[in-house]
């Protein structure tokens, strides 16, 4: 994998070495990548290089954070050690965020070990300590960690923003700083690279839609594919925007638990202002749209719950269990009545 | 989470309180504060919000947490049955949920 240069890095001499040292604020073309990445552009690709880094001014006696390098998590952390002297010590997880690759077992105690055993860590501090992002506990475990490499470990904030609270208040979290959000700002942010994420399909299916809307009873028509095709057209981005940008931005405030009841939801809100608007023709088509915009809410509203922060894969299951068939009937009834409607 | 509760009775969390020594790990690294800490263990006190992401089990010395975990996502469910494999956390990296 390819890796961003770190803008700024300067060098530092500690036990005879010379240990790269990153600024603790971020420089424009940072603030910029963030940007492309959350737009969802080279987002795969935004690496910076494990190791060991310094921050400030350490020494033997300084904190060893322990960073992913997916350079958002890494950006995020140094940002906030600005005033703080300390190592940060940047896992290999495939570029890939603190949660994620917990998750996958990368941010994962054999490579805490194995980064140890590489940097020589414990050539450069005199304490045997390490403190890791919360989450990074989803891959860790801390005894195994100490039984492995003879660090222990300590388990931080959730975010990078209450490091230093945490650091003040002699290395203990507030309840708060233990739990995991979703705010409204969390959901925007990742609106984008969700929308990316489905778009293609949802390209494909608008296409469709525009050609078959020339089918008529009396023949192919591609004056009548212009004129119904765009309406068409409208109505499929309508109920994809409805799936994931309202459902995933007024997830709390719409009905139901399972995701895609809120989504199911959210496409019935659509689907009631297309009618108002006059999108939705009538008789079999009008009917017909209702059972698409519908179905494609509810699916696309389920799909947030990977991006989502509380649902448990056996919730997930369930709710799928009922949902998707009940998906696909309502799709292919939609699509069964659009059909007919061309003709009628 | 207020308007953020998932389904109910769904989590596959267990306890063994026999088991546990109190070290106290589970209620550190839960990020849904699932558990407290009783008198002398650990006590789940919110069942339903768990959402199976296994650190609780993954850390405890005593092995006394048992959880079926997963990452709850509907595309790597999907994605599982369409190619035969078991969910995986793939669509997590469509997430930067966990940075500030």
């Amino acid at each position: 994998m390819k890796t961003q240069r770190i803008r700024n890095l300067s060098f530092i001499e500690h036990s005879g070495r010379k240990i790269p040292k990153v600024p603790a604020q971020l420089h424009l073309s940072d603030w910029i990548g963030t940007a492309k990445v959350r737009c969802g552009i080279g987002r795969m690709n935004y690496a910076v290089d494990p190791g060991l880094y310094a921050v400030g001014d350490p020494d033997g006696d300084s904190p060893v954070f322990v960073s992913a390098n997916y350079k958002l998590s890494f950006d995020a952390l140094r940002k906030e050690l600005g005033g703080l002297d300390g190592w940060i010590l940047v896992l290999d997880t495939k570029g890939v965020n603190v949660w994620c690759s917990a998750g996958k077992g990368t941010f994962g105690t054999d490579e805490i070990v194995n980064r140890v055993g590489i940097v020589g860590l414990e050539t450069i501090v005199n304490h045997r300590r390490l403190i890791l992002p919360q989450l990074g506990a989803v891959g860790v475990a801390a005894h195994k960690v100490k039984s492995g490499c003879g660090f222990s470990v300590v388990y931080g904030p959730i975010r990078a923003c209450d490091i230093v609270a945490f650091m003040q208040a002699g290395m203990k979290a507030t309840d708060q700083m233990r739990q995991v959000r979703f705010s409204f700002y969390d959901r925007l942010v990742l609106l984008p690279v969700e929308f990316v994420a489905g778009a293609k399909y949802v390209l494909f299916a608008m296409a469709l839609f525009f050609i078959m809307s020339g089918i008529s009873a009396r023949g192919y028509s591609s004056g009548l594919a212009l004129h119904d095709g765009v309406r068409s057209m409208f109505n499929l981005f309508a109920a994809y925007a409805g799936g994931a940008g309202i459902g995933p931005l007024f997830l709390p405030w719409l009905p139901g638990r399972s995701f895609s009841f809120k989504g199911l939801m959210a496409g019935l809100l659509v689907g009631s202002v297309l009618a108002l608007l006059g999108l939705v023709g009538s008789g079999a088509e009008k009917v017909a749209w209702l059972f698409l915009v519908a179905a494609i809410a509810s699916f696309v509203t389920m799909n947030f719950t990977g991006a989502s922060t509380y649902t448990s894969l056996s919730g997930v299951k369930k709710e799928m269990r009922v949902a998707v068939p009940l998906q696909i009937a309502a799709a292919a009834l939609g699509l069964g009545l659009w059909i007919i409607g061309r003709f009628v | 989470m207020k308007g953020q509760e998932y389904l109910r009775n769904v989590v596959t969390l267990e306890l063994d309180s026999d088991k546990c020594v109190g070290c106290g790990l589970c209620v550190i690294v839960c990020p849904h504060r699932v558990f407290e800490m009783g008198q002398d263990t650990a006590v789940i006190v919110d069942q339903d919000a768990c959402m199976e992401c296994g650190a609780c089990g993954l850390n405890c010395p005593a092995e006394a947490i048992d959880t079926k975990s997963g990452v709850g996502c509907a595309y790597a469910v999907l994605k599982g049955k369409l190619t035969g494999g078991e969910a995986d956390s793939c669509c997590c990296d469509e997430s930067d949920s966990d940075c500030c």
